[in-house]
């Protein structure tokens, strides 16, 4: 059994925050492929295209066969624990401030030798379920854990580390007066956050998803305008130093094209918070969360960005929101460099069409907002970089790995 | 397989070694000349008749064994530089001497040297191979401690060893390093010392680990015919193998390469393990010796922990003496120096230049080498069997 998680304890204000650390980054262009696997939450390794053999360590030429063919397959993720150890003496800061720290070797199923980080309750010669993380530095590991899951056992401190489990947890959730900034705070509740503070735009509109907000208890509604740096400011200088999980939820669609909906107006708006929002965002709480990423139980973790599908690929229908969407994408990505000396890991969800009322145009299968939300906690739980929901979204990545320019001619979904 | 040519008319001499500092400010380059140095004063030659070397080195980078020749004013017309870690003394032993029978080459230098600086060990075990830094440095960064701690628990639950066990190969090897002057250990060590030692990595503990140090080990081949115009006192090759990367199909390693090759080993110098005076084996963790002992036929597999229990592996009064100059895990670990002390122990052993305890009537010494954790395992094996020039 995986021991509980301890409540966090008041920090001590007098003691040093230490500064983050990170695990070893030095990989091999052919381990990269680790991480793209990981980024999606696949257990796929490469798998020769002539004669079927997987190979582990990742490497460019087939162990058998000397084909220089390999591709990234999803394989079974079964194995053996062999043999284990617990170090208590490492070369690393980033263990040495982490000991003591327990590794196996697994025997798996493909019969492949694997070094890996284990769980508390793997024993050994017991069956085992691998899976590939990104560890605080974005770089993809093996982790062990029991054959069958149990309940509980997100609370292992070590693969705690490679995974953004909002239990004991503080959230902000950037407009969170959506119905998906519902399903947001309904989602991290269930899962145990400690705090959740929601960030609302416009206090004189109401709505009806945060009159429900307001009656969950551990929530907290803060002024947060992305488009005013002031306001954005002022938050970060009232709570950046508590948020450990950011959930930046901004969303402003306006149907239309370009020529066919020629209006400026709209597309700055979009821009504004999509882009801009995301970049004062990132200015202001940015820095204060990267000086967090080793503050033990208090730590930054985890930045998410709620993207639409259509920032991956223009939506003539949606063109310029989509526009703002790819914008925003692209920064996300200057925003995880920046923050990989931190720890803190950026994450992305991209969203199909959701139902709402701005969707009303567009062509089922739309997302349910509540479960939606819940499936991207769920994403972020299990550590994904990237968290694509819905048919939409899945069909927009195959498709823009197989084709780009058949998805950019022919897009309607 | 093609029948091998035997080693006759080849002598190796001249043990040197570069003693040893936890620590050093000097480069390998200067710990590779120091032995050179001590090599051709050791045979009173010039350094210009040196026209071989063969080089193993960790912390040389960026150089090889040919910056070397530079550095060091040499022109050598045979030059090997054999990566090998562990392994590289016993293979540079036996190119040199095929080199030598060729008549490549007239004396041949054969240098294992590393310097240690302040964070040379951590560089070099964050950088050592594309597997290790792909998939094994990045979990715990333990180095070879956590892999050989998988290596020791698999071994311990498989076989039945005990702590105790790998215990008394320390224990030993610590007893035989107590009169060597070089050595980084100077205390005896306790059954108790030994088992309540602090955790590095379970089950292994601090006199489990080799500790890392700068120096150099080295020795000269040549024809018996020039040794003996020297008037050099040198030892004869029996026999040689190498082999790498055997038993790739082992879920953990358990044995190696030596397991492959054994029959043609013994085949080679026509003796058998019951004809083996004294043994230096690999000894970075107790672990490694106990498949060396079994994979080169002295028990069976997993049987290594009852022979050492049944065995005095001193060199003083052993019945099997084993790492007579107390091994790496008490003189410490200079980098690929440590793949050559097997070489130049069991040198010293047989022509009567000891710097620890001399083992009486041994005319057969074995030397066995292990080296280059390239992911989950040991790749590099080899053996020799030397013999006294007079027997």
């Amino acid at each position: 059994m995986t021991t509980p998680l301890p409540k966090p304890k008041r920090k001590d204000p007098v003691k040093r925050t230490r500064k983050p650390t990170m695990p070893p980054g030095n990989r091999s262009r052919e381990a990269q492929g680790l991480a793209s696997m990981a980024a999606r939450g696949r257990f796929a390794l490469q798998t020769c295209a002539d004669c079927g053999a997987v190979q582990y360590p990742p490497r460019q030429i087939c162990r058998e066969c000397l084909s220089g063919d390999l591709h990234w397959k999803d394989v079974d993720n079964g194995g053996t624990l062999l043999a284990e150890t617990t170090l208590q003496h490492s070369n690393d800061l980033f263990f040495r401030d982490r000991l003591p720290w327990r590794l196996g070797v697994v025997r798996s199923d493909l019969d492949l030798s694997m070094v890996v980080h284990l769980a508390e309750d793997c024993v050994p010669g017991e069956r085992v379920r691998l899976s590939i993380g990104l560890d605080r530095a974005g770089n993809a590991v093996m982790a062990a854990r029991p054959e069958k899951p149990s309940s509980g056992e997100e609370d292992d401190l070590q693969l705690r580390e490679m995974t953004f489990d909002p239990k004991n947890r503080r959230a902000l959730i950037v407009d969170g007066k959506t119905e998906l900034g519902l399903g947001f705070a309904k989602a991290l509740l269930k899962r145990d956050a400690r705090a959740i503070f929601v960030g609302v735009a416009q206090p004189w509109k109401a709505s009806p998803y945060l009159d429900e907000i307001r009656k969950l208890e551990k929530v907290t509604i803060y002024d947060l305008d992305v488009t005013d740096t002031d306001s954005v400011e002022e938050l970060a200088a009232t709570i950046g130093d508590k948020v450990e999980i950011m959930i930046n939820n901004s969303y402003h669609l306006r149907p239309g094209g370009l020529m066919d909906r020629f209006d400026i107006n709209v597309a700055h708006d979009e821009m504004e918070i999509h882009y801009h929002g995301l970049m004062r965002l990132a200015g202001l709480f940015g820095p204060v969360m990267r000086s967090r990423g080793a503050d033990g139980q208090h730590g930054a973790v985890a930045w998410l960005n709620v993207l639409s599908a259509y920032a991956m690929v223009n939506n003539p229908e949606l063109g310029t929101y989509s526009a703002s969407q790819a914008a925003a994408l692209s920064l996300s990505q200057c925003l995880r460099a920046e923050m990989t000396h931190g720890g803190v890991r950026v994450v992305n969800a991209f969203l199909g069409p959701i139902e709402d009322e701005w969707h009303q145009l567009a062509l089922p299968p739309k997302l349910d907002p509540i479960v939606t939300a819940d499936r991207i906690i769920k994403g972020l739980e299990r550590g994904q970089e990237d968290i694509p929901i819905g048919a939409v979204a899945e069909e927009i990545i195959e498709r823009l790995s197989e084709n780009p320019k058949e998805i950019e001619r022919a897009i309607r979904l | 397989m093609a029948k091998r040519q035997g080693y006759e008319g080849v002598a190796v001499c001249v043990p040197v070694t570069v003693p040893y500092t936890r620590y050093s400010i000097k480069s390998a380059h200067w710990f590779c000349g120091r032995a050179l140095a001590g090599l051709i004063k050791g045979a009173g030659i010039d350094k210009n008749e040196v026209d071989g070397m063969c080089v193993s080195s960790f912390t040389l980078a960026p150089d090889t064994a040919v910056g070397l020749t530079q550095h060091l004013g040499m022109s050598p017309r045979w030059l090997d530089h054999i990566p090998m870690g562990g392994a590289s003394g016993g293979v540079a032993l036996r190119r040199a001497t095929r080199a030598i029978q060729a008549g490549d080459a007239d004396i041949i230098a054969c240098i294992g040297a590393d310097t240690n600086h302040v964070d040379t060990f951590r560089q070099t075990v964050a950088t050592f191979s594309q597997f290790a830094n792909d998939a094994v440095y990045p979990y715990g960064s333990g180095g070879p401690n956590s892999s050989f701690a998988f290596l020791t628990d698999h071994y311990m639950t498989e076989f039945g060893a005990e702590r105790e066990d790998f215990g008394r190969v320390c224990l030993a090897q610590r007893q035989n390093a107590l009169p060597v002057a070089h050595a980084m250990m100077k205390r005896p060590l306790s059954m108790d010392e030994y088992l309540n030692a602090r955790l590095i990595a379970e089950p292994l503990r601090l006199f489990d680990c080799v500790m890392p140090c700068a120096g150099a080990e080295a020795f000269l081949v040549m024809s018996i015919d020039r040794a003996k115009s020297l008037g050099l006192d040198y030892v004869e090759v029996m026999a040689t193998i190498e082999r790498h990367n055997a038993f790739p199909e082992d879920p953990v390693q358990y044995r190696a390469g030596w397991a492959v090759d054994v029959e043609d080993f013994y085949g080679q110098a026509g003796l058998g393990p019951e004809d083996i005076d004294l043994m230096q084996a690999y000894d970075d963790y107790p672990v490694i010796c106990f498949m060396q002992i079994e994979d080169l036929g002295f028990c069976g597999k997993g049987d290594a922990a009852r022979f050492v229990r049944e065995r005095d592996l001193t060199a003083e009064c052993g019945d099997f003496p084993f790492n007579t100059s107390g091994g790496q895990l008490s003189t410490g670990q200079a980098g690929a120096g440590g793949g050559y002390i097997g070489v130049v122990e069991t040198l010293r052993q047989l022509t009567d230049q000891v710097q620890g305890h001399q083992v009486e009537n041994a005319r057969h010494g074995l030397a066995a080498f292990f080296g280059m954790i390239n992911y989950d395992r040991g790749l590099c094996t080899s053996a020799i069997i030397l013999k006294r020039a007079d027997a």
